[in-house]
């Protein structure tokens, strides 16, 4: 497909999903409290979004990936959060 | 269309769902052997389950005329008890030469403990020794990218182990790659929310070319969709793919991958 016929087909959606992530923000910052590890991913993981470079859903992953090797000692939990606690 | 649904939870799916799947053109599905919600308390609850997937659900698809087929293994939310995950292992056997079993799975890590790794590691031997095909699944969200690699290790480290007869499952454009470069089949699961939506999944096809990959619903108990195999494939119409393109990522590659084992037959 050319990248209008992409542009035709996929804009209109991709729009609301990224109007959906501005009111999430505004809605976040609206409430009460703090931001916790999650909210980092999240803000390290919109920057990917404004580099000029290839492959930026893998990088939007691995944002909020565990980027370690080894495996954890035991399993506390069963269930993701969808970003790593160890994030910087 | 015609088309494979390689894996789909269909104990925890209603008769409602095998009449759309099956009018929808779906030829055969496929069942692993999944987490019941709720975390079993003996190896007898396996046994039952076991008996569920290679008795009754098959019973059940064929009043609608659809192929059932399963994988058995005790999941990996289940498996960081060690001690259950080798009882229910040593039920398999008993099981795995059941008309409908295609291998064991889906296997893998979930949190990528050390217990969850012993565990992997052991089912991998017991499909290598009794030579059956491998459908690993791979960790949720931010957890997958590092269990896919150990996932990758563990089953590179045992020399029985043959790329083409394993399918790794839930891949998504972080994880595809290390998949397909390591000879393994891979698997895009459609799933909302959590794992790749249709369009995402016809991006991978279009970098990544068909080759060695499949597409599944993993429907189940949670938010899922029974149909998102049918629904991918008129998006891929809808983007210019051909007819026989989309045949073959949804019907060809799937039986190519299964019918290394010889009970898969259509």
């Amino acid at each position: 497909m050319t990248r209008q016929e992409i542009l035709d087909l996929y804009f209109i959606e991709a729009r609301h999903k990224l109007i959906d992530v501005a009111a999430f923000l505004d809605r976040a910052a609206r409430a009460e409290g703090v931001d916790d590890f999650r909210m980092k991913a999240f803000h390290q993981a919109m920057e990917e979004l404004s580099k000029d470079e290839p492959h930026a859903a893998k990088r939007v992953l691995l944002a909020f990936s565990d980027p370690t090797q080894e495996p954890i000692p035991t399993a506390t939990t069963q269930g993701a959060c969808g970003a790593w606690p160890g994030a910087k | 269309m015609r088309y494979i649904e390689p894996h789909a939870h269909m104990v925890s799916r209603t008769t409602d769902d095998y009449v759309s799947m099956v009018a929808t053109g779906c030829a055969a599905v496929c069942e692993p052997a999944f987490w019941a919600g709720y975390d079993r308390n003996s190896a007898d609850g396996f046994r039952d389950y076991f008996l569920q997937l290679t008795d009754y659900e098959p019973k059940r698809a064929a009043k609608f005329n659809l192929p059932h087929f399963c994988w058995l293994c005790i999941n990996p939310k289940e498996s960081e008890d060690v001690g259950l995950a080798k009882d229910v292992l040593a039920l398999i056997p008993e099981f795995i030469d059941r008309p409908n079993v295609l291998g064991i799975g889906e296997i893998g890590l979930n949190k990528n403990s050390r217990n969850e790794l012993e565990v992997l590691e052991m089912h991998i031997d017991l499909a290598a020794r009794h030579d059956q095909l491998i459908l690993v699944h791979t960790p949720h969200l931010e957890d997958k990218f590092k269990g896919t690699r150990l996932t990758l290790d563990a089953l590179t480290n045992n020399p029985a182990i043959k790329p083409e007869r394993v399918i790794i499952d839930h891949v998504e454009e972080h994880t595809v790659g290390m998949v397909l470069d390591a000879g393994f089949w891979a698997g895009m699961t459609l799933y909302p929310g959590s794992k790749c939506s249709p369009a995402r999944a016809i991006d991978i096809v279009e970098t990544y070319s068909a080759e060695r990959l499949w597409m599944n619903s993993a429907c189940d108990w949670g938010v899922s969709i029974p149909l998102s195999i049918p629904y991918t494939a008129m998006e891929m119409r809808r983007r210019g793919h051909s007819a026989e393109a989309v045949d073959r990522l949804i019907y060809q590659n799937p039986l190519a991958f299964l019918s290394q084992c010889p009970k898969f037959k259509l």
